[in-house]
């Protein structure tokens, strides 16, 4: 059961995350950003965009090697 | 339809016409080879769980919150389309193997003759398993969009009906090919998804996180390109960074 358990955990965590962890964990910290500029009233809607980019690049750079 | 309803119809169409390619391919293999019965009967199954998924999953992902579905759906999508586009702009820069359909199809040939004799009347349980697991694990990630997309714009119809159109059109021309379809521009519709994928998880991640665009929905209008552009800009910094290796046909597996 527990075997099992672990092989489906492993498959979502492979399916949603993929190859490249950080890149999930960075998106997760863009939209935290984005949420507390924009609960500071602050001009937020820059910040996702821009993060994608830079995680986009960084695993492109560390995938090439 | 609007905008955003021709880009949910679009992106499901391409993303869902990739993965019954991949599908079928496998499907062909075992079917050609050992038994169409079994393999045909796989499919069935494995099309019958996808439909349950989808039916489960639709409701209770469409009951939450607009900004709570957002910002959660944004960000499922954001990492699964940053995912697609890594791997996309790795192959067209030659830094990862191209998904080739005719070596898939041998390969997949190959395994079903090394697995042992068919038995005549039964089900035989390889050409099933493997084609169950084959349309099971490429219908997931076609679920995946059909209910994150569908839920975001609140068209799940819209986007099961774009994805039951690709399976239909894939299926129907596999028939008429009876071969695997390695002609479909593969790695250039993965490309494009990757590219619709991200540009929405930005945008419904964005709205989800309490930030406006300028422009309201019509920043997808600039969103999208530009992060194509940024794709293609990357594509060739990549190409120029392994211009040697790629120039030797050492195609470097990420």
């Amino acid at each position: 059961m527990i075997t099992r358990v672990r092989a489906f955990g492993a498959f979502v965590w492979d399916f949603v995350v993929g190859d490249d962890w950080r890149t999930a964990v960075g998106v997760v910290v863009a939209l935290g950003v984005t949420a507390l500029a924009a609960g500071a009233g602050a001009t937020a809607w820059w910040i996702v965009p821009v993060c994608t980019v830079g995680l986009l690049a960084a695993s492109l750079w560390r995938a090439a090697g | 339809m609007s905008g955003q309803q021709v880009g949910l119809a679009l992106s499901v169409l391409a993303a869902c016409a990739v993965e019954a390619v991949e599908a079928l391919t496998i499907v062909l293999a075992v079917g050609a080879t050992r038994s169409w019965r079994s393999a045909l009967t796989g499919v069935g199954a494995a099309v019958g769980v996808l439909a349950v998924i989808t039916a489960a999953l639709g409701p209770a992902v469409t009951a939450l919150p607009l900004n709570v579905l957002r910002v959660a759906v944004g960000g499922l999508l954001l990492v699964f389309g940053l995912q697609w586009l890594r791997k996309a702009i790795l192959r067209a820069s030659g830094f990862k193997a191209r998904h080739d359909e005719t070596a898939a199809f041998a390969s997949e040939q190959d395994a079903a003759r090394r697995a042992g004799g068919v038995v005549s009347g039964g089900l035989d349980a390889y050409s099933f398993t493997v084609a169950f697991k084959g349309v099971l694990l490429e219908g997931l990630e076609v679920v995946f969009i059909v209910v994150t997309f569908g839920a975001n714009q609140h068209d799940i119809g819209l986007a099961a009906a774009a994805a039951a159109a690709a399976v239909v059109a894939v299926a129907v021309a596999g028939v008429l090919a009876h071969a695997p379809l390695s002609r479909v521009p593969e790695n250039t519709l993965k490309f494009g998804v990757g590219v619709m994928l991200t540009s929405f998880g930005v945008f419904w991640g964005t709205e989800g996180a309490g930030s406006h665009w300028p422009g309201g929905d019509a920043a997808l209008l600039a969103i999208i390109p530009a992060t194509l552009a940024c794709a293609l800009a990357m594509t060739r910094a990549l190409r120029r960074r392994g211009r040697g290796r790629v120039g030797r046909g050492e195609a470097v597996r990420a």
